[in-house]
């Protein structure tokens, strides 16, 4: 790697003071993205503010009829906790199958939503529980806040602090891992919330993105035999060596049937 | 078994301790005071013209020390890498050698070719330099697409191998066989592709380099196979360097699968430049590189022809394959697709005819070379398949037509009619062992069960044979082969009564240190503990050829058990002196000199104490010391065989693949640790079902960049994508070895790949499928389905 200006803050107004002014500068939460790329050479900021050190982005608390949890929240914590369990078990299942032990016990959610990896799991819970992304200067609802690969609403200097997810009456997730890295190659995130049905898809596109027509035919009957003529086109999708976007398509209609016969489990 | 860490007892392995623990000694690991540390510039192109290259900025980078480019070598003599084997072509003639620079001068010819060194004091600051070196490329199409290498208007890899093409080889009489298949009753025919394989040792290639100023001594620290043999080649070949004056040393090494039997560029230029930097050099792969210069394997295209008779007798086979060499010749490339693949085209069975074509190419990829079964898994997995097609065509079961084929007990020595000679074996009582533990009988009942619940069961067969324990270095020089492949073994004890055991072959996994001191501890009464196996350093060990091919225990092992002889021999004439007895009266029986019908008895290690020690002694008749050499030159190959039945389900929706259980039953003649081999037996199947399911290399045909770089897209196969594998043992031992044994590090490997295969194409075949190529990935599965619906849709 290159070398940079390491920093470790202990708050959040001290870490925006640190990227503040500088282009280069990058946050840094788990690292689990960042580190293998500085390794590779593949970047070259001038600062690095790593915020393990701020404690108060850590946690997970129930706040009514929300889970709220803090941006540095490792994957593994999410998995194991009893609120997350409890409230929304599909959240902590996901959880539990991001990367593998290491990156559960390294990465974390508010660098997962952040860093806007079309292959990341995150954002289709996000989107499909309709949570809010907090951060230190506002509040992003989760449609808008992913804006493309790698892009999202965030404002420089804008450091995520907590999101909130709203409990569902009903969810799943259903992952088809790439063989090789196992990150999502097609993920559906199906839930049925107060404010009705969503489905979210992460890893099939360039960014987490809803099938409405699903959405619209579970609201009207919440089982699979609902969606299973609804083919979601494959113009836009990803194709690689692992799967072509008719493939990626096809998967979408599997997982998102697999998930709700999972979530009414 | 004499004792519980003799032949045939489970010892724990004692490496793994200090593997487990970390502090195994690895290259990486090695201080060396001042080290400097290289840094590899490579090919960012397919195929280009360097039209120049400018080091005058890197020269200037912080930390640098020196800087090399293939100009440099060419003004300093240095010589190209070698291919070691020449195969000659179907006239005669011997296959086309382009020249293989060690660094590129004016052409580079696959993404990772290597184009500069940058020495530095630390390796970030050899990384800053190389990315100030600016390098004028004229970028020029390339070919990488195999079974397009020899179309006209094709892009040229070497002027010296016009049409891409370094020979044109067969084996076997074509018109005996075009007799015999006009005569045929069924002809079954097949398209496949052996898919290319990224060796991906968990240790990647390093190499450490020092030069002795004083004694003019270099040493090199090399992640081989068979430093021996490196040293042999560099030494020869390509840097000139006495043999005697170079040092290779291979320390603790972390897997090669034949990836790290070659002489390579990297290795070769830390030894140049060390004298030429005067400061030790220190490079080591960084996983991308590996993955772009470490030698590829497999990589064939196969056009193959089965005759069969009314009654399912196989009559003749006919076989036409492409092999890709990559873009230079690697050390034994030319041997794999001919003499390491052909030759085993009679399989198990008794086909009377077999014709080969092999024509191999040269492409704008990397040098494609051995690994794990090297040509014996593309045989078998040629004949495997083609053998259950023509039972699924006949309508017959797959066991079936292999029994009515196989080559009967009773017929060994075996003639093959493509030039080997099997030694030994019995097939029926394998393949009927391995039916018997997968439950072949109950299979249909669990296709059904497994259809109830939306899954495509299939079960797959694949009866090997292997050549291995490499190899009889008179044949190995009739077919074009430039070394020996003898073995040879030192046992050296000490006047305290411990022994070392010094070998020629190279442990990078195998355990030899466990194996090779059970055979000295079962013939000598040696404790365990008391013995040190030694390898690897060209100056502590006598001259050696390495380990490949399956060959440590059958000629390796073989030639410690010669030495043991002789330590014997010797042993009882010390002990009849001492005993004052005659030396034809002496026996050894469990580590003790003993007269036979007396009480007379002298250990083993009072003996050793007297060689050393020689106050009684007879110093007439006999040289002091305990220390004896051995090589052991086989006779001929050795012949494991066996039967896999993979048993998979496949989910229609996703194409994802499952193996849901897997048996393999082997005879690799008398086995010295079951525990051992069932570890090489375990990881051979997992290689080999990672061929059939999830590994494969892919380059972008236009422009030549790999695609699968990484692990992010090269699928490795991992724990969770395997049941407990079922194993079984059938034993002929091996008759011309002192041990009867045969080799079972390749087995694995060799035939899980058609087992594999010919189970996911059952499962497949009730809903249309003709045909999946490796890897069988989830997409190119449901693409198969995909286009078998919309066939039966027309």
């Amino acid at each position: 790697m290159y070398d940079f200006a390491y920093h470790r803050p202990k708050s959040v107004a001290d870490a925006v003071a640190l990227l503040k002014g500088k282009e280069e500068a990058r946050p840094m939460s788990g690292g689990m993205t960042l580190i293998p790329t500085l390794k590779q050479r593949l970047a070259k900021p001038s600062d690095v503010v790593d915020l393990g050190g701020v404690k108060e982005l850590a946690g997970i608390k129930v706040e009514g009829g929300n889970v709220v949890i803090g941006a540095m929240t490792k994957h593994g914590d999410v998995a194991t906790s009893a609120d997350v369990k409890a409230h929304i078990p599909a959240l902590a299942d996901l959880a539990g199958h991001i990367g593998d032990p290491q990156v559960r016990n390294r990465g974390t959610i508010g660098g997962s939503v952040a860093n806007a990896d079309p292959a990341a799991d995150y954002p289709a819970a996000v989107v499909a529980l309709n949570a809010t992304v907090t951060t230190n200067t506002g509040k992003h609802a989760a449609d808008g806040f992913f804006k493309g690969l790698f892009e999202t609403a965030l404002g420089e200097g804008e450091i995520i602090t907590s999101i909130s997810f709203p409990k569902p009456e009903k969810a799943a997730y259903m992952k088809f891992p790439n063989p090789a890295s196992r990150y999502a190659m097609v993920g559906v995130f199906v839930a049925k919330t107060a404010s009705g049905v969503r489905v979210a898809v992460t890893g099939a596109g360039p960014s987490v993105f809803r099938v409405k027509a699903m959405e619209e035919a579970l609201s009207k009957n919440f089982s699979s035999d609902a969606i299973k003529d609804i083919k979601v086109p494959a113009t836009d999708l990803n194709s690689d060596i692992h799967g072509s976007a008719e493939y990626r398509a096809h998967l979408v209609g599997v997982m998102a049937r697999r998930a709700v016969d999972k979530a009414n489990k | 078994m004499t004792s519980a860490t003799g032949i045939g007892a489970r010892v724990v392995r004692t490496e793994d301790k200090r593997f487990l623990t970390g502090t195994g000694r690895y290259v990486d690991d090695l201080p060396l005071a001042r080290a400097t540390y290289a840094y590899f510039l490579r090919s960012p192109h397919a195929h280009a013209k360097i039209k120049s290259i400018d080091i005058s900025a890197a020269e200037k980078s912080p930390g640098v020390v020196n800087i090399f480019t293939g100009k440099d070598l060419v003004d300093a003599k240095v010589g190209g890498l070698i291919c070691g084997w020449v195969v000659k072509d179907k006239n005669g003639e011997p296959h086309k050698s382009p020249p293989h620079p060690v660094m590129a001068v004016d052409t580079v010819r696959y993404v990772g070719d290597t184009v500069a060194m940058v020495v530095a004091n630390s390796y970030d600051e050899a990384k800053d330099a190389a990315e100030a070196i600016r390098v004028d490329y004229e970028v020029l199409p390339a070919i990488v697409d195999l079974a397009k290498a020899f179309d006209k208007g094709a892009p040229q890899v070497h002027a010296e191998a016009p049409g891409n093409l370094i020979y044109d080889w067969e084996i076997g009489v074509k018109a005996d066989v075009d007799a015999a298949f006009a005569k045929a009753a069924h002809v079954t025919k097949m398209d496949i592709v052996n898919n290319r394989l990224i060796p991906n040792a968990m240790e990647p290639r390093a190499a450490a380099a020092e030069y002795d100023k004083g004694t003019g001594n270099y040493t090199l620290w090399s992640t081989s196979q068979n430093p021996h043999v490196l040293r042999l080649i560099l030494s020869a070949f390509v840097l000139g360097i006495p043999e005697h004056k170079l040092r290779v040393i291979a320390p603790d090494v972390g897997g090669g699968f034949g990836s790290k039997i070659f002489c390579y560029a990297d290795e070769t230029m830390v030894c140049w430049a060390a004298s030429r930097v005067g400061r030790p050099i220190k490079w080591t792969a960084e996983r991308t590189e590996s993955f772009q210069t470490d030698c590829h394997g497999r990589d064939h295209v196969t056009h193959a022809e089965l005759a069969l008779d009314k009654d399912g007798k196989f009559l003749a086979l006919k076989v036409e394959t492409i092999a890709n060499m990559g873009a230079y010749l690697s050390t034994f490339s030319t041997a794999v697709p001919t003499y390491l693949y052909a030759t085993l085209l009679a399989g198990q069975y008794t086909t009377p005819l077999i014709y080969a074509n092999v024509k191999a190419a040269v492409t704008h990829t990397a040098p494609v070379d051995a690994y794990r079964g090297a040509g014996r898994p593309e045989a078998t997995f040629v004949i495997e398949t083609i053998v259950s097609k023509a039972a699924a065509e006949l309508k017959m079961d797959p066991a079936e037509l292999r029994r009515k084929n196989f080559i009967p007990a009773e017929a060994f020595p075996y003639q093959t009619p493509v030039a080997l000679q099997y030694d030994s074996g019995n097939y029926p009582p394998i393949i009927d062992e391995a039916m018997r533990i997968a439950d072949y009988a109950g299979f249909e009942a669990r296709r059904a069960e497994a259809k109830s619940r939306g899954k495509l069961r299939g079960i797959g067969f694949s009866s090997y044979i292997e050549a291995c324990g490499l190899a009889p270095s008179q044949v190995i020089g009739q077919l074009g082969g430039g070394v020996g492949q003898w073995e040879s073994a030192q046992i050296k004890f000490n006047p305290t009564g411990n022994v070392q055991v010094i070998t020629g072959s190279h442990s990078h996994g195998q355990g030899h240190e466990t194996t090779f001191a059970q055979l000295v501890h079962d013939r000598l009464g040696v404790p365990m503990d008391q013995i040190e196996v030694v390898h690897g350093d060209t100056s502590t060990t006598t001259f050696g050829m390495g380990t490949y091919g399956s060959r440590s225990l059958a000629v390796g092992g073989s030639a410690i058990m010669k030495a043991t002889d002789k330590i014997i021999a010797k042993g009882k004439k010390i002990a009849a002196h001492l005993m004052e007895a005659d030396v034809a009266d002496v026996v050894f029986e469990n580590g003790t000199f003993k007269v036979a019908g007396t009480d007379k008895a002298v250990p083993l290690a009072q003996a050793v104490f007297a060689a050393y020690v020689p106050h009684n002694y007879p110093l007439a008749e006999i040289e002091p010391g305990m220390d004896e050499n051995a090589f052991y030159d086989p006779a001929n190959f050795v012949y494991p065989a066996g039967t896999q039945i993979c048993e998979v389900e496949i989910d229609p929706e996703t194409g994802i693949v499952e193996v849901i259980a897997h048996t393999a039953v082997d005879d690799f003649g008398n086995i010295i640790n079951p525990m051992i081999v069932e570890g090489q037996v375990h990881g051979g199947i997992v290689q080999g079902v990672g061929q059939a399911l999830f590994e494969g290399a892919v380059y972008d045909k236009n422009t030549g960049q790999l695609l699968s770089g990484s692990f992010m897209d090269y699928t490795m196969p991992r724990a969770d994508n395997f049941p407990s594998f079922k194993l079984g043992y059938k034993v002929t031992p091996c008759p011309h070895n002192p041990l009867g044994v045969k080799g079972c590090g390749e087995a694995g490997a060799i035939a899980a790949p058609a087992a594999v295969m010919n189970a996911v194409h059952n499962a497949l075949a009730p809903i249309g499928v003709k045909h999946v190529e490796m890897p069988a990935t989830p997409l190119n599965v449901w693409q198969s389905i995909q286009g078998a619906q919309r066939a039966a849709a027309e």
